[in-house]
């Protein structure tokens, strides 16, 4: 930029100046308008993480919550439930579950914190559908002849197994998410929220 | 208006250059941008009186974003939630409190309300002062009173939906102004309020009004205005014409481009505004208990009346003027003539223009008695909303009366004491 | 003519605005900025106040301005089955509770902002009116008030207080002192209208902070403005 003579020289100055302090003033009103659409302390109080008593989950079954008004499952799993999860990782689209959406303690076997509780969101990764649970293996399910036991979603037919992994060609992308949480006690659970400092 | 005659763009060869011929040659962009900015010539005097027109526009940008915002919280609803507080309330309180940021922007849009009046007053009292009603204004001040007019009524109706004790029972005393019509006027007010006394149908029609009259009505009025405004020019504190003396080219001799001159001094006074602006929001929200009524802090109670119910200050002048007539007469009880002398309070504004008959528009060049006039009148004016504010007494009713009877006198009385003032000679060119 | 008018302009005003019997309150003293006092007002308004009160607008861990965590909320202020992002609600009925007190005790919220009138500030009315209840046998609860005649709810803190008569003289004298010294009484009284003040509107000091940081960027862009506009207008003469 070069200038002809002082007087537009200090002008040129002046309105690059007053432009950036009233752009900084009017980016500064912005703030609060596009703030005030984030989650309100209501939202947030409704959100809160959940505590949850499994000591009454018997092995095989479930129990459903809900956090952030979406289902959570919790499945105690038998012993013959965990021996299964092994035996079909080549059906599997994401075996070691490697993908990104789980916490770490979901990058195991069993996706669990502790092998025997399966703590998932029950909504399909596909287009957020909730599957609905087929436990029982084989034929009996209705799905196939060595269905393993896990879930299928109505929507799309997307299957997952009782790890909520999901199984390879199927609409569904990715594995059940895990949300975050951790034992308070050996009998409680809070759901929404990693151990601190974890 | 010079639209069709103007030159289109011609690019210089960049790529923003050809935009925006291409923009130009299909919407009269440079046109727009001549006519109203860069060509229009305002008189050079300007004074500080003329910072309230574009401080108006401001505040009504201003309160139209922060309604936006508030509407997405807000929730128009009369029926009392699970602690019996009615849920219009209570979520006027969860955007104070639960919403992030909600405080500021529920803070500036009632603050907004009082600035908004504030400043519309002081845009109508600089037209009284300079004569800018005058011919060929006419339907530029016409325009300005029916802005006035649906300003009023979007505040009055905004006022209802914190659903408080004052919201309510203004409210209440308000619609029942309908009541006094003959013959038709208990079946108007049921009708108005969808319901026999004010509630939560009435609310939410209000609330409905409240959004359609500031987003819809109001800028359309304002782009009248405007439009109105830069066909005839400017008037300037001298109230003489500077299109009577114009250079070779036509541009007016006193006149100077709007835009860079007006533009960059129009935001000193932004700045200023904001700066009085913020002080209250920051500092004194409640407006010392005038923008933000103690008693509004309560929710609406439909059994129990507040002692002492009054408008917000704004309409303090045309609810005192409503009080004041305590007498029957011609066959009309009280009530009605309130009625009457209230509308008229603000109609009255509509005849401005023909019932000043001075030779010039100025108060710079008018004699003594329009000055005592409007000095008598701006007097009544503050008393009156005064007045309005407090419980009536007979020695404030009697005040009231009085500063009616000036206030009207000051209408009426104009044709016959502007045309008899001892004006001074307006001078050829603008001054100072 | 006129200069009667005139006169008469002038001086009806200031006859027409005198106004009735002022109401005396005393000054309530400033705990705004006094976080252990506020903590104190907030445990004597739950222990208090909040089994009949609601302050429904209210949420347990907004506590966190005058200086909670969420655990010390958690540990001392709920109740077993509340969390802590929950609203200060009751249990009580409300139809219950105005056949009980007649009256069904108001929302607490934002009482400080309500009770502002032109003979002082929400506080200073809350502030006298917790300390002016005296002994009145001919109403149902026993008790009654200086500031707020006929209230239906009864002296909360009479045993902390004592017990006040009304003289003759329209003066309140304490007839039975209670577990706290008067000077004690009072101390508490501010802590708990203190936190009323804080939580009838809880971002009372931050909006004024904010004030401060806004203002002087405002007055920055006023210096670039003004200096702008002068430097465009001296082509104007």
């Amino acid at each position: 930029m070069s200038c002809d003579d002082k007087v537009d020289c200090g002008r040129r100055r002046l309105l690059v100046a007053t432009s950036v302090a009233g752009g900084v003033a009017g980016v500064a009103a912005v703030v609060p308008f596009v703030s005030s659409l984030a989650p309100s302390e209501r939202a947030k109080s409704a959100g809160a993480p959940v505590e949850v008593d499994i000591s009454k989950l018997q092995p095989g079954e479930m129990m459903t919550v809900e956090w952030r008004g979406k289902p959570v499952w919790i499945i105690h799993r038998t012993k013959e439930m965990l021996d299964n999860l092994s035996k079909h990782d080549d059906k599997l689209a994401d075996p070691k579950s490697e993908r990104h959406q789980q916490p770490d303690y979901a990058k195991n076997e069993y996706r669990s914190i502790k092998p025997e509780y399966l703590v998932a969101i029950g909504i399909c990764t596909h287009l957020g559908c909730s599957p609905t649970e087929k436990f029982k293996t084989g034929a009996e399910s209705g799905i196939d002849a060595d269905w393993p036991g896990g879930f299928l979603c109505p929507c799309h037919g997307s299957t997952f197994d009782l790890a909520g992994r999901v199984f390879k060609n199927k609409p569904a992308p990715d594995n059940l998410e895990i949300p975050p949480h951790y034992y308070l006690s050996d009998a409680k659970i809070l759901i929404g929220e990693d151990k601190k400092g974890a | 208006m010079a639209g069709a005659n103007v030159e289109k763009y011609k690019s210089d060869g960049t790529t923003a250059g050809n935009l925006l011929e291409w923009l130009d040659a299909r919407f009269p962009l440079m046109a727009l941008w001549n006519d109203h900015l860069a060509k229009y010539y305002a008189p050079k005097n300007f004074n500080f009186w003329y910072f309230f027109g574009s401080l108006a526009l401001l505040v009504l940008v201003m309160q139209i974003v922060t309604g936006v915002f508030l509407v997405m919280h807000y929730k128009p609803d009369a029926s009392l939630n699970a602690s019996g507080v009615p849920v219009a309330f209570a979520s006027v309180e969860y955007i104070m409190r639960d919403v992030p940021w909600g405080w500021l922007i529920r803070y500036m849009h009632s603050t907004g309300a009082s600035a908004f009046f504030i400043v519309v007053y002081l845009h109508m009292f600089r037209g009284m002062l300079y004569g800018s009603y005058r011919q060929p204004r006419e339907l530029v001040w016409i325009i300005g009173v029916l802005i006035f007019l649906v300003l009023m009524a979007t505040a009055f109706m905004g006022y209802l939906l914190p659903w408080g004790q004052m919201s309510y029972w203004g409210a209440q005393v308000i619609l029942n102004l309908f009541t006094a019509i003959p013959l038709i006027g208990n079946d108007l007010g049921v009708w108005i309020r969808g319901d026999y006394v004010v509630g939560d149908a009435t609310l939410n029609r209000l609330f409905s009004l409240h959004y359609l009259l500031p987003v819809l009505i109001l800028p359309a009025l304002v782009a009248v205005h405007l439009i109105a405004l830069h066909e005839v020019g400017s008037n300037n504190p001298d109230g003489i014409e500077i299109k009577k003396k114009k250079d070779q080219n036509g541009v007016p001799l006193d006149g100077i481009p709007f835009h860079p001159y007006y533009t960059v001094k129009d935001i000193v006074g932004v700045v200023v505004f904001l700066i009085v602006f913020s002080a209250v929001v920051f500092f004194m929200p409640e407006g010392g208990g005038y923008f933000l009524e103690a008693n509004n802090f309560y929710p609406a109670d439909p059994l129990v009346t507040p002692p002492h119910i009054a408008p917000v200050w704004y309409f303090g002048p045309f609810y005192s003027i409503l009080r004041a007539n305590t007498v029957n007469f011609f066959w009309i009880d009280a009530k009605l003539w309130g009625v009457i002398f209230m509308g008229l309070g603000v109609m009255v504004f509509f005849f401005l223009p023909w019932l000043d008959r001075s030779p010039v528009k100025s108060i710079r060049y008018r004699g003594p008695l329009y000055k005592g006039a409007l000095t008598i009148f701006v007097i009544s004016f503050v008393i009156l909303g005064y007045l309005g504010m407090l419980a009536p007494t007979p020695g404030r009713t009697l005040v009231a009366q009085i500063c009616t009877i000036l206030y009207f006198a000051f209408f009426l009385l104009m044709p016959i004491y502007t045309a008899l003032d001892k004006c001074k000679p307006e001078p050829e060119r603008v001054t100072g | 003519m006129m200069k009667k008018l005139l006169i008469a302009f002038l001086c009806v005003p200031w006859l027409a605005f005198a106004s009735g019997e002022a109401l005396h309150l005393d000054k309530a003293p400033d705990r705004s900025h006094d976080l252990p006092a506020l903590q104190n007002g907030a445990k004597i308004f739950i222990n208090y106040c909040l089994n009949c009160h609601s302050a429904s607008y209210m949420r347990y861990n907004r506590l966190r301005d005058i200086g909670l965590t969420e655990q010390q909320i958690r540990d001392n202020l709920l109740f077993t089955q509340e969390k802590v992002g929950e609203l200060m609600t009751i249990a009580m009925r409300r139809a219950d509770a105005k056949q009980w007190f007649g009256a069904a005790p108001p929302d607490l919220t934002v009482i400080a902002r309500a009770r502002a009138s032109e003979y002082g500030s929400g506080s200073d009315w809350l502030y006298t009116y917790l300390r002016s209840f005296y002994r009145d046998d001919s109403r149902p609860s026993g008790w009654n008030n200086v500031v707020f005649s006929n209230v239906a709810m009864p002296h909360v803190f009479w045993e902390l207080q004592g017990e006040q008569v009304l003289g003759p003289d329209h003066k309140l004298t304490l007839a039975k002192p209670g577990l706290m010294k008067p000077e004690e009484y009072d101390a508490m009284v501010a802590d708990l209208v203190g936190f009323l003040n804080y939580m009838g509107e809880p971002v009372q000091n931050y909006r004024k902070e904010l004030g401060v940081v806004v203002l002087i960027a405002l007055a920055i862009l006023f210096v670039l403005a003004y200096a702008l506009k002068r430097e465009y207008w001296k082509d104007v003469h």
